[in-house]
């Protein structure tokens, strides 16, 4: 094994950050790590229009009575808070920062597969995110996010031309993005790395790259449909015509159920690298961690239905949707059994990362839990369409996909900019969004189980306190997620040089690259020889 | 061939390690766009099952109106442009940039063909008679009046609907295709290829195979409803 | 993998005249009337044996890795998963439910 002579506290003084200066540099650069920045520029941007778009109609929820925003404006508000949020936040999120930085490092190579393609991707990204702005300066959208026909295709008055086109052209730049990761894993490993010495950070890659490649061309059918159907005059899904609106619906989850699983399956990655290192402990049952990845991927393409239950679909299939639907829970659960599992008798550091990963598990479980509920048939024809309904996926989506983002962030923070930030304030933010999330979701369960239905913008007057404990938590999670952008930014000239690895954690991007790495991220190309996580409970922690 | 490595160092990407390792990934990439490929005609054929599904009796009227003929002409047509694709990838693989280059101009011209035909004989003539949903819709004329009897006028709309929407897809893909075979022709004329270098071609006919199994799907779907 | 097998033009030739006879056996076997599903089903076989020649020589899957298999059979089959649960609804619509009739 080749041993790095890094002096762990001086960064080197050419690293991809510094080694060229001009913006062109940065626009047009093929290297993945600069990618991975401009993603989480351009991402953070999104996550922040989308936050202040939530706390604007948080704040219209304080009354009952419509007085802040009248019914069009916070249609349009809830639109597009969900399209900013999911198409342009939540789906690029940890694959196209975290993933594009880390997966080259972690399997030893010099970069991805297509590293124009990956540029491209970006570029994609930002065509169909231009197009969501378009949206927003020309008066909103107020289909909701799932642009549901009859309503995107014949009665909607709003610019549902564009914001389909918007999400039509980002999907392409997900799909780009998992095609040039299944060819990185699989053909760019540096020698020794074989599939079960492999982080399961990439493995949980893998799986949710199979899932862009394989889901979002029919979703994106499926909106371009909606435009012809707006634009040519005829309608795809117009029973007039012989079509069908729920079959809109049919293509529509058929991407939009597996997309959950693209948003949170390389959250789970980021969760087994965290705590498999803040607990100094092997990870407990690497193959059923790995194999529950893939699973997911594929079993989660078998229960789309369960959005369906009460549109129209034959109670047949919403009988074999729901059944299918149960079995999606087991790798979950297989998942969350091995996590704790690493936990149990490691030698556990209460660092920021670890407790922002200790908020995942708890918030997902719960998350997971309640998606039971709605995936049962019967239960479902109750909550549909309530605030259980949305407080169920802001506990996956935000419990679980926010926070392992975030975690990941905190985690490789040091790897990325070579700084440290400032510790307390990190784990104070982690238990700030823990509260602040709970305060403002947990509310909504209660809300959906009295029958507050989603999407009103009024509301019966007996509902309105747990409104205002749902409000006034949002109020705190908003600070608590601002907050990272302060000491992050701080950090970025005052902090401390992190050296190549303070966390004293295992992996090629701790061990063979510096803080920041190199243009081309190895100086000499590694070889393993180890196992993944063979940590010993005597790793140094040097934050 | 041990004096090829010097010619390999031109063409190898710094980030992989061999030649080999680039080749793998660059068909691996192209199988992985297939199989998103696969997945986004499979959303419009899933459309089609189930319309075919609701609307049995349109589809008959709908497919009746359709010429076989000129169907099977272009399928012809399109099979063997599949053909000289194929022969040029075998030109490429064995270093014959001349015999590429012709096999290239075919393969133009053919597909050239299959979309002259589709607009001359199909698209053009359904269009002046009417034979196109939407505001203008409403069939008449020699060859398409009878398709104003039909009593399902909604799911016969929905039959041309799918029939624009798809042949026009497939037909969009083939003019892609023409961009990239007109920088392959330059390509060959510079003597670019041989048996170290070929995924280019390699690949783009992959690309041009998988149009041509689109259409061998499109052409009993909507011609031979029976 | 292994040295890579170059298919010969006259391997390609015989395929050109295999798929040209298949193509008129489909437009045969559509003038004549063999019942409700039945011509649906010989029109999609015949279909798919032509898919399968282009997919094993035209496009070499017969010489290449078995990844290639994979990812070519994993199309296929996310195909067939999404038509046969959508198709699955609308075949079942109109069935009754033996608790309410």
């Amino acid at each position: 094994m080749a041993t790095v002579v890094t002096d762990p506290n001086a960064a080197p003084a050419v690293h991809y950050l510094n080694w060229r200066k001009t913006v062109a540099s940065w626009l047009f650069s093929l290297d993945h790590k600069r990618i991975a920045i401009l993603y989480l520029i351009s991402i953070s941007v999104f996550f922040f229009v989308g936050g202040l778009l939530a706390a604007a109609f948080r704040l219209e929820l304080l009354t009952p009575e419509g007085d802040l925003m009248q019914a069009d404006t916070y249609n349009r508000y809830f639109t597009l808070h969900g399209v900013v949020m999911i198409f342009f936040f939540l789906i690029p999120s940890i694959p196209a920062v975290l993933g594009n930085f880390l997966i080259p490092l972690m399997i030893g190579a010099k970069d991805v597969a297509f590293p124009k393609l990956n540029l491209a991707s970006w570029y994609v990204y930002m065509i169909g995110g231009t197009l969501g702005v378009l949206v927003l300066v020309t008066g909103g959208v107020d289909t909701g996010w799932t642009f549901y026909s009859p309503l995107s295709t014949t009665y909607a008055n709003t610019n549902v031309f564009l914001a389909a086109m918007a999400a039509f052209v980002t999907g392409f730049s997900s799909i780009l993005t998992g095609l040039n990761f299944l060819v990185t894993i699989h053909t760019m490993r540096a020698p020794g790395l074989t599939w079960f010495r492999l982080p399961l950070f990439i493995w949980a890659h893998y799986a949710t790259s199979i899932i862009q490649v394989l889901a979002t061309p029919v979703v994106a059918i499926a909106i371009f449909l909606i435009a012809i159907e707006r634009v040519w005059g005829v309608g795809v899904f117009d029973p007039a015509l012989g079509g069908d609106p729920i079959l809109f619906q049919h293509l529509f989850w058929f991407y939009s159920h597996p997309a959950v699983y693209i948003m949170i399956l390389p959250g789970m990655g980021v969760i087994s690298e965290v705590i498999a290192c803040n607990a100094r402990n092997r990870i407990f049952g690497y193959p059923f961690i790995a194999f529950s990845s893939v699973a997911i991927a594929i079993v989660g393409f078998l229960v789309w239905g369960h959005h369906m239950f009460v549109s129209g679909q034959a109670m047949y299939s919403s009988l074999v949707f729901s059944v299918l639907t149960m079995l999606v829970a087991v790798p979950s659960a297989i998942k969350i059994f091995n996590w704790v599992g690493t936990l149990y008798r490691g030698n556990i550091v209460w660092t920021a990362p670890m407790l922002y990963a200790m908020g995942f598990l708890g918030l997902f479980a719960i998350g997971g839990g309640t998606g039971l509920f709605l995936g049962v048939t019967g239960t479902d024809i109750h909550l549909h369409d309530t605030y259980f309904v949305v407080a169920h996926f802001h506990y996956v989506m935000v419990g679980g996909a926010v926070m392992a983002y975030l975690a990941g962030l905190h985690f490789w923070w040091p790897k990325i900019t070579g700084r440290l930030y400032n510790h307390l304030l990190g784990k104070l933010s982690a238990i700030i969004v823990f509260i602040g999330f709970n305060a403002t979701f947990f509310p909504q369960f209660l809300l959906g189980m009295q029958g507050m239905p989603r999407r009103y913008h009024s509301y019966r007057e007996e509902w309105q306190l747990l409104n205002i404990f749902s409000t006034s938590g949002a109020m705190i999670l908003g600070i608590g997620f601002l907050l990272p952008v302060l000491y992050f930014t701080w950090s970025l000239v005052f902090g401390r040089r992190a050296g190549a690895n303070p966390w004293g954690a295992k992996g090629l991007e701790w061990e063979k690259a510096s803080s920041p790495p190199s243009p081309h991220n190895f100086d000499h190309d590694p070889v393993v020889t180890e196992e993944a996580y063979a940590y010993t409970g005597r790793e140094q922690l040097s934050v | 061939m041990s004096s090829t490595s010097h010619a390999e160092h031109a063409y190898v990407a710094h980030h992989f390690h061999s030649a080999e390792q680039q080749k793998e990934a660059g068909t691996l990439g192209m199988w992985l766009f297939l199989a998103q490929e696969v997945m986004f005609f499979g959303g419009l054929f899933c459309v089609y099952a189930v319309y075919r599904l609701l609307n049995p009796d349109a589809w008959l009227a709908g497919s009746a109106s359709l010429s076989v003929f000129v169907g099977g002409v272009n399928t012809t047509v399109l099979l063997c442009s599949s053909f000289t694709m194929a022969l040029g990838v075998y030109f490429a693989q064995t270093g014959d940039n001349r015999r590429l280059f012709q096999a290239l101009v075919a393969t133009l011209a053919l597909g050239l063909l299959f979309i002259a035909i589709k607009l001359q004989f199909e698209y053009l003539p359904k269009y002046r008679e009417g034979v196109f949903p939407g505001a203008n819709w409403g069939p008449y004329g020699h060859h398409y009046g009878h398709l104003a009897d039909v009593a399902n006028q909604g799911g016969l709309q929905m039959y041309f609907v799918l029939y624009y929407i798809m042949t026009g897809m497939h037909a969009l893909h083939m003019i892609i295709g023409f961009g990239i075979m007109v920088v392959l022709m330059v390509l060959a004329r510079k003597n670019t290829f041989g048996p170290q270098r070929y995924m280019a071609v390699e690949n783009f006919g992959l690309y041009w195979h998988f149009v041509d199994i689109v259409w061998v799907f499109l052409f009993p779907m909507f011609y031979l409803v029976r | 993998m292994s040295e890579h097998h170059i298919v010969t033009p006259a391997t390609y030739l015989k395929v050109l005249i295999a798929l040209a006879v298949l193509m008129v056996l489909t437009i045969a076997a559509a003038e004549v009337h063999f019942g409700e599903p039945f011509n649906l089903m010989i029109a999609l076989a015949i279909a798919v044996t032509k898919a399968v020649l282009i997919v094993l020589f035209f496009m070499h899957v017969k010489y290449s890795s078995h990844l290639t298999w994979v990812f070519v059979g994993a199309g296929f089959f996310w195909f067939i998963i999404m038509v046969a649960l959508t198709t699955a609804d609308y075949l079942s619509r109109g069935w009754h439910s033996p608790f309410t009739g």
